[in-house]
Parts: structure tokens; sequence; C-alpha cells
């Protein structure tokens, strides 16, 4: 058992606004680390890498596959935040 | 099978039915519903009509059940809603309505004035005990201390009224604690300081009768000598609204006294609850069928309603009504006439009699639960004349899909589709909920609309390649990076390169076979393409639609026969449209098909030339006269529209009344007046009618062109947008120079990434996230006292406003990147492989960061 510190109506926004971040998040993530070109402004290069065409490439695909974990890491994130809305709401519905 | 692409047929029918089974066909055709009646008595006081005394009835038996049911909801009784629907009592039954009706509530009252009354009693049998416990207390206190001076001075000794030279009296009474105050002051200055209070608080708050609040009082006891004293105190207290009491002043008395009160107490807490518990029962056992008792009286008062717009005939045994009747449902009304009869088992027949009639018939179009949306769309600009196409039909689609142009994304598409799914999944729970929110109402009413401009605006999201502002690449970009641009941007270090369509290495010679081509949205002219792209599009969509418009009216012209609106009204305005908004449109997709990057220049800006003027530069040596020629016969139409019709309807009318004059001079001797209505006809108005359709159409033709524009318009600022919220909100953070990889940095990564954002971004992010900390802290607490608990709490609020005020340093005077590089460099710069560690320093070394 546990405190509510959520009202029903806040519990269930944040639970809606957490599980679309969950699919949205792993989905980028998906598609940064398949290294998809739509994605290709959002990727930081730094300026020394830009001289060389190796460095470049490597850069660019470091970026990606960095990208792709932190969007992971922020979906495992959302899917803590979904626990915890998803067992307020629960408390709410049975009060 | 009835259709909705036409208003139905509607028949005018007089219905004879006798007095016996007028009631129960009412009843019979108000559950089919489809039966408009015709008021026969328009100009009779409402106070006149026949039915007045019933339907008065039926006013008050809802009266009553709209008092249980607020004596319901006061009990926190739930009223429940079957959502069966009963159908109308007969006549006699509504009597023994009436007496249950007038029974319940005379109980409720009743069992409510009881419950008053024992309320009063109870408080002042409460009172009473507190005032005798005071007194208890206070005598006491005066026999154990006989020595005192204060008593000595005042009370003679123990138990002798009679004896000594001083005769005290006293009054005990409870006042509230508000006016005590006051009330001592009064006593004292009337009577001169010769009376003396002593008081005692209330422990409890007991209830006002009146306003069912709960006030806190107290016990006084005044003392005084002599009559006149007594007198003024009476008064005094009556003047300041307070109960007195009896005491008794022996201490055997008043103990008998308590104990008879506390009985007294008891008993009526007993009868209280068994009162209440009455009144719940009662109330308990009506809610059952409140709602069911409720639809019964108002479909009895309906049915009255619409008795009263019949009418007697002569003998006064049957009742006349008239109404118009689907054609379609003539039997299904008759069906339902007999039914009715047969309950009422009368041995007359009703009769349905078809009656000819010169005035238009209402407009009916059937609905159920999809074209009901779209139908009320269209209905709120205007009802269409009977027998007219129905543009709520061809609403269903050209609605939705011209939104869905103007929306043209895929990812909020979907999530468009999914929320009116799952209205129209959870349809009939929702109905049952009977919510009050108004706008979710209003959505609920439209949600196959939404459902239809979502999965719509999925397929014109595929079409202009747009997901939540980034392509799919689903088929191969036609682009490529080709020999002279890799060149160019190799060697020559360009950072900006424009890829040349006529050359083969650069651009594939097929165009990307459905939807934009990919690579648009990494290009930096994405809007000036899109742009021109989108307003073709507009204007073609829009022509064709101005166009479906006026096909149908042709429709129209050939159902009710008027060959003049066909001639002179469709042909000039098809010719017109056509000849130059179509032409328009001709050129447009002559020039998509036929030229390419390759053989491109001369088409450039071609349709601006053709807007400004018609006769520069053209491309074809032919392509002056067609135009010379078009924009000729355009100007011949527009006399043909506004001249002809008026003067051959004039034409008409005369042949129209040489007849009819020519026919009353034959039957003067036996016709007095013509039977038929005058039919007013003045050149005039007619010729200004039909001007101002000229004009409306012309100027509507160009402005309403124009307005589709809107479809461009609305479809950029979306894509803006998007963009937009893809660059401020979801752009990953940049961070470092270093590529963090292990689980010991691990920690700092969560830190950085839940604030995933940049910029602007982070702010807010870090704001909400603080304020939410805070807000939710605070409820929580509010709750607990443990300072334990709210010292761990604390400080990821005071923290996370922290970060937030130390951040908003940096971002405050700019949000690129430039700012964000800063921050991240100071962050890092401070190797901490412990994220409190960090935060700690944070908070207590706030100099060195800044």
């Amino acid at each position: 058992m546990g405190m509510k510190f959520c009202g029903p109506k806040y519990s269930l926004c944040c639970g809606l606004t957490s599980a679309w971040g969950i699919i949205q998040l792993i989905l980028m993530g998906v598609f940064f680390k398949i290294r998809s070109p739509a994605l290709i402004e959002d990727l930081h290069i730094p300026e020394e890498a830009h001289h060389n065409q190796t460095t470049y490439l490597e850069a660019m695909n470091d970026s990606y596959d960095l990208i792709g974990t932190n969007c992971f890491i922020a979906a495992a994130l959302y899917a803590g935040t979904l626990v915890v809305c998803s067992w307020q709401f629960w408390l709410n519905l049975k009060s | 099978m009835t259709s909705i692409f036409r208003s139905e047929e509607m028949a005018l029918c007089q219905l004879f039915l006798s007095s016996e089974t007028a009631y129960n066909c009412v009843s019979e055709l108000g559950e089919i519903g489809l039966v408009q009646f015709r008021d026969l008595n328009p100009d009779v006081n409402a106070f006149q009509k026949k039915f007045v005394h019933e339907i008065r009835r039926c006013e008050e038996m809802e009266r009553k059940l709209r008092y249980l049911e607020t004596e319901a909801e006061k009990d926190d009784i739930e009223i429940v809603d079957q959502g069966d629907n009963p159908e109308a009592p007969q006549p006699r039954e509504m009597i023994d309505f009436e007496a249950t009706f007038e029974k319940l509530e005379n109980e409720l009252r009743e069992v409510n004035t009881n419950a008053e009354t024992l309320k009063k009693n109870f408080l002042e049998l409460t009172e009473l005990k507190y005032v005798l416990e005071a007194s208890q207390v206070f005598f006491a206190e005066r026999d154990t201390e006989p020595s005192s001076n204060l008593s000595q001075n005042l009370l003679p000794a123990e138990e002798g009224p009679t004896q000594g030279p001083v005769q005290l009296g006293f009054v005990a009474g409870v006042i509230e604690r508000s006016r005590m105050a006051m009330f001592e002051r009064m006593l004292w200055r009337v009577c001169r300081g010769n009376a003396f209070v002593r008081r005692q608080d209330i422990p409890t708050p007991l209830p006002d009768p009146l306003t069912g609040q709960d006030l806190n009082k107290i016990v006084f006891l005044i003392f005084f000598q002599g009559e006149q004293l007594k007198v003024k105190v009476k008064k005094i207290c009556e003047g300041c609204r307070s109960t007195l009491y009896p005491c008794p002043e022996t201490a055997a008395e008043r103990k008998e006294m308590i104990d008879g009160v506390k009985n007294r107490l008891e008993d009526l807490n007993t009868v209280l609850s068994q009162t209440n518990d009455h009144r719940h029962r009662v109330l308990v056992a009506a809610a059952k069928h409140l709602r069911v008792w409720f639809i019964k009286v108002r479909k009895i008062k309906g049915i009255y309603f619409t008795l009263n717009k019949f009418n007697f005939d002569v003998t006064n045994k049957c009742l006349i009504a008239e109404a118009w009747i689907p054609e379609i449902d003539l039997t299904r009304i008759k069906m339902a006439l007999c039914k009715g009869a047969e309950r009422s088992g009368s041995t007359m027949e009703p009769i349905l009699n078809r009656m000819d009639t010169r005035t238009q018939p209402p407009t009916f179009h059937r609905r159920n639960r999809f074209t009901s949306g779209f139908q009320n769309l269209i209905d709120a600009y205007a009802i269409c004349t009977y027998r007219e196409i129905n543009p709520g039909l061809f609403t269903t689609t050209t609605f939705p899909f011209l939104f869905a142009i103007m929306f043209g994304d895929c990812g909020h598409g979907i999530i468009m589709a999914l929320f009116a799914l799952y209205l129209v999944v959870k349809e009939k729970a929702i109905i049952a909920a009977k919510s009050k929110a108004e706008i979710f109402n209003m959505l609920f009413a439209g949600r196959y609309i939404i459902l239809l401009m979502g999965l719509f605006s999925i397929y014109t999201g595929f079409i202009y390649n747009d997901v939540f502002s980034k392509s799919f690449n689903i088929f191969g970009s036609r682009f490529h990076v080709g020999n002279i641009s890799r060149t160019a941007v190799l060697q020559d270090h360009k950072t900006q390169f424009m890829l040349n369509p006529a050359d083969p290495t650069d651009y594939e010679a097929t165009p990307y076979p459905m939807g934009m081509d990919p690579i648009w949205q990494l290009s930096l002219n994405k809007i000036t393409f899109q742009n021109s792209f989108k307003m073709k599009i507009s204007v073609i969509v829009g022509i064709i639609h101005m166009t479906f418009g006026i096909v149908l009216s042709f429709l129209n012209y050939r159902h009710f026969k008027k060959t003049i609106d066909i001639v002179f009204q469709f042909i000039p305005q098809i010719i017109f449209l056509m000849g130059l908004f179509g032409y328009l449109c001709f050129l447009v997709v002559y020039k998509w098909f036929n030229y390419s990057g390759l053989n491109d220049s001369p088409f450039l800006g071609h349709l601006k030339k053709i807007i400004a003027t018609v006769k520069i530069l053209t491309c074809t040596p032919n392509q002056y006269n067609v135009q010379v020629t078009l924009i000729l016969i355009c100007l011949i139409m527009v006399p043909i529209l506004l001249l002809p019709k008026p003067l051959i309807l004039k034409k008409q009318h005369e042949k129209r009344m040489k007849l009819r004059s020519r026919e009353s001079h034959a039957y003067e001797q036996d016709i007095g007046e013509p039977e038929e209505e005058e039919e007013k006809f003045e050149f005039s108005e007619v010729f200004i009618h039909q001007a101002i359709h000229t004009i409306e159409f012309v100027l509507g033709c160009i402005s309403h062109t124009a307005s589709y524009l809107r479809l461009w318009a609305l479809s950029l600022a979306h894509a803006q947008l998007s963009e937009v919220l893809w660059m401020m909100i979801f752009r990953i953070v940049k961070y470092g120079n270093r590529v963090y990889n292990g689980v010991s940095n691990l920690r700092r990564l969560v830190l950085l990434n839940y604030s995933n954002f940049s910029g602007y971004g982070r702010f807010v992010s870090i704001l909400t996230h603080s304020s939410i900390t805070l807000i939710s802290f605070i409820r929580w607490s509010s709750a607990q006292n443990s300072c334990m608990v709210k010292g761990t709490l604390l400080s990821p609020s005071v923290l996370s406003i922290l970060l937030m005020l130390k951040m908003s340093k940096y971002i405050r005077t700019d949000f690129t990147s430039t700012s964000d590089d800063k921050t991240v460099h100071i962050l890092s710069r401070y190797h901490y492989p412990d994220i409190k560690k960090m935060i700690l320093d944070i908070i207590y070394i706030p100099n060195q960061i800044i």
C-alpha cells in the first residue's frame, strides 16, 4: 500500500503521456540505431571531425548509436513513470 | 430501403380516430416516431385547450417526482437508470399513479417534519442536560466552600430560601458563544452590577435547528436579588436570544431531573434513528422506480399535448388529425393505428385518408449514428428544400477529406484516429454514462467525423510524406549525390549545393512513385517547392469541388423539370467556370505532364502571366488565339445568365394569367372568385433577383477559388508547426566531446538524458519537473507530518529549482546550440562519478558555477 500523491486526472494524464513517450522514444531509438537519414539533422558531430572523411563517418556513426541509446534510456525512464502513474491511478480508483 | 440522396416523399394524411382509441393510437404512433402532426388549433389559448386538465395533473405528478428526486439525492441514494423504455400507461392508470405519488409525498413530508421536531427536542434536552450539569458544578462548589468571603457575602446559608436577610434567585440558560460578551455587558449595565453571572462552555458544538450548522454555546447562570431584577434579567435574556431552562434549586431534584433527561435523550435517539431508517427505506423503494415513472409521466404529457392539436368533428365523437407521414411508412403507420385501436378495445377502425395539397411538405432525412453528425453540420447552414439533393450525403467524404488535405500528417492522423476509435468502440457505455461536460459531448457527437478525419489524414500524410515532420523512404529516394555535387562538396567544400534534376547522376529520370520524395524534408528549399505544388493542388481541388456543386444543381433542375434553369443557368455557369478556371487547371496539369527538368524554362512563372494578362508571352503559337476565344465566350455568358430568364418568366406568367382570365370569364356566373391563389409576379423583383444571382456567381467563382488556397495555407502551417515541435522539444541534447560508455557514467547520462531537450525545451522541462515535484510534495506532506520524510522529499524539489535557476542564466540570452555547449562544458568540468556529490556541490558551491 502507499499514499496517493496524485489525483485521478493528473495520474491519468501523466500515464497517457508516459505511454506515448515510451512508444515514441522506442521507435526513435530504433530509427537512430538503423541509421535513418531522415534524422541526420539531429546528430552531434564536433567541429574537428568535419575535415576528414573517415573521422566524419566515425563521428556520425558514434552519434547515431549514442542518441539511440539515449532514447532507449529515456523510454525506460518513462516506463518507470508509467508504473508510478498506473499505481497512483489504481489507488485513486480503489478509494 | 431509403437513401439520403434526396429528402423523402411525404404525404399529408387525415386521421379519424374515435375518442376511446385516440389515446392508444397516439401512444403507438409516438413509439414509432415517424409522424409530424399539424396543429389544427393554433389560435386557441393554452388554457382553453381540450386536455388542459390532464396536462395539469401530469405536471403535478412531475412536481412530486422531482421532490422525491431531491430528497433521494440528499440522502445520497443512487437513482438507478436501467435504460428501459416503458410504454405510456393507460389513462385510467394515471389515477393510480397520482395516488401512489401523493402517498409517497405525504409520507416523506410527514417524516421530515417529525424528524425536525425530534431534532429540536433533542437539542433542547441536550442543552438542558448541560445546564443541569453546570449548575450542579456551581452549587457543589458553593457547598464545599462555605468559608469563602465571596459566597458569604452573596449567598445565604444552605437550603434556606426564607431564612437570612438575603434571598437570591437565579435563572439558567444557554446562549451562543458569540453573543456572550455582549450579553454580560448588557446585564452589568442594566442591573447596575447587581447580577452575578457564572458561565461554562459546552464542550461539543451543537447543531442550530435553522441553519443546520454547528454552533458553540455557553451555559450561564445569573444570580440576582428581588423580583424586579428577575423581570429585567428575563427580558434581557429574551432580547439576546438565549434560551432559559428551569433549574431546580435542590441537589436531589437536580439529580432526578438529570436522570430523567438522560433517559429521554436515549429514547429520542432511538426514535430519531428509527425515523431516519424509515425515511431511508421509503426513499430507496421509491428510487428504484423513479426513472421509469419520470418516463411514463412524460409520455402521458406528450400524448395529451398531441391530442390538443386535434380537432373535434361536428358530432363530437371523433377526433380528426392532420399529419405528415413519409410515403414509405404508410403501411407501418396503418398497422400501428390498428394495434392501438385493438388495445383500447373499440370497434371503430381508425381511418387514414391521404389528402392532396399544394403546400410544400417538410424535409425529412432518415439518419443513423454515422450520418447524423454530417447531417447536423449541413443543417446548420440551411435545411434543404423538399426533394432537393441532400449535400449531407457527400459531406461524409468531402468534409473529412478537405480537412485531411489541411492536416496532412501521418503521426497526428494516427493519434486522432485512435482517439475517435476509442469513442466509437465505447459508444454505448459513454451514452449510458450521460456526462454533463459540454465540450466532451460535442466531441462525442462528432466521433464519426473525427474518425474519418483521422483516417483520411493518415492517407494525406502518406502523400505529403510527413510523420511528425520526418519522412518515410519506402521506395527509395530518386535524388542522389551525383558526380558534380560530390566534387563540389568534397573538394570545393561548399556547405550548400543544389542537386540538378537534369543531371542523371543527381536525379533518376522517373519520379518517386507515390507521394513526395523523402529528400525534401532535409532540403533547405522545401517550402518554396511545396508552396507552389500545394497551391496548385488546392486550386485544382477547389475547381473540381465547385464544378461538382454546379452539376448537382443541374440534377436538381432536371428533377424539378425546370428547363429554363438548365438552359439559361446551368449551361452559362458551367461554360464560365470551365472556360476560365478549368482552362487554368488544364494548363497546370499539362505543364506537369509534359515538361520536366530538362525542358522546363519557357514555362517558369507561366501561371502568373496567365492570371495577370492573357495576351503576353505564350508558349505555343495557338495558345494566344485559344485564350482570347475563351475570354470572349465567358464574357458573353454573363448577359446570358442575366437577361433571358426574367423575360421568359414574365412571358410565362402573362400566358398563365390570360388562360385563367379566359376560364373565369366562361364561369363567371357560377364562381364568385377564382379558387386558386393569386400569383404575384413583379418583374422588377425577378430581374433584381436574377442580377444578384449573376453577380454572386461571377464574383463567387473568383473568391471561392481563392479561398480554397486555405488548403495550402493550413497544411503549410501544420507542417511548420510540427517541424518546430521537433526542433525545439524533441531534438536530442548535444553534450561534450567525450563519448560516454560504461555503467559508471550511466548516472550522469541519466541526469542529462531525463532532460533530453535542448535550450528552451530544457528550461521548460526542468521548470515543470520541479514545480510538479514541489506541488506533489506539498499535497502529500499536508497529509503527513513526518519531518524525516519531508526532508528526503524536499531535496529533489529544491535542487531541481536550483538547477533551473542555474541553467536559466545560460538560457536567458540565447536559445540556440551555443548556450547548450556552454552549459554542458561546465557540467562536464566536474568529473563526478556520483550524482549526489555533484548536486551537493552545486548547492554548496554556487559561485564557482556562476
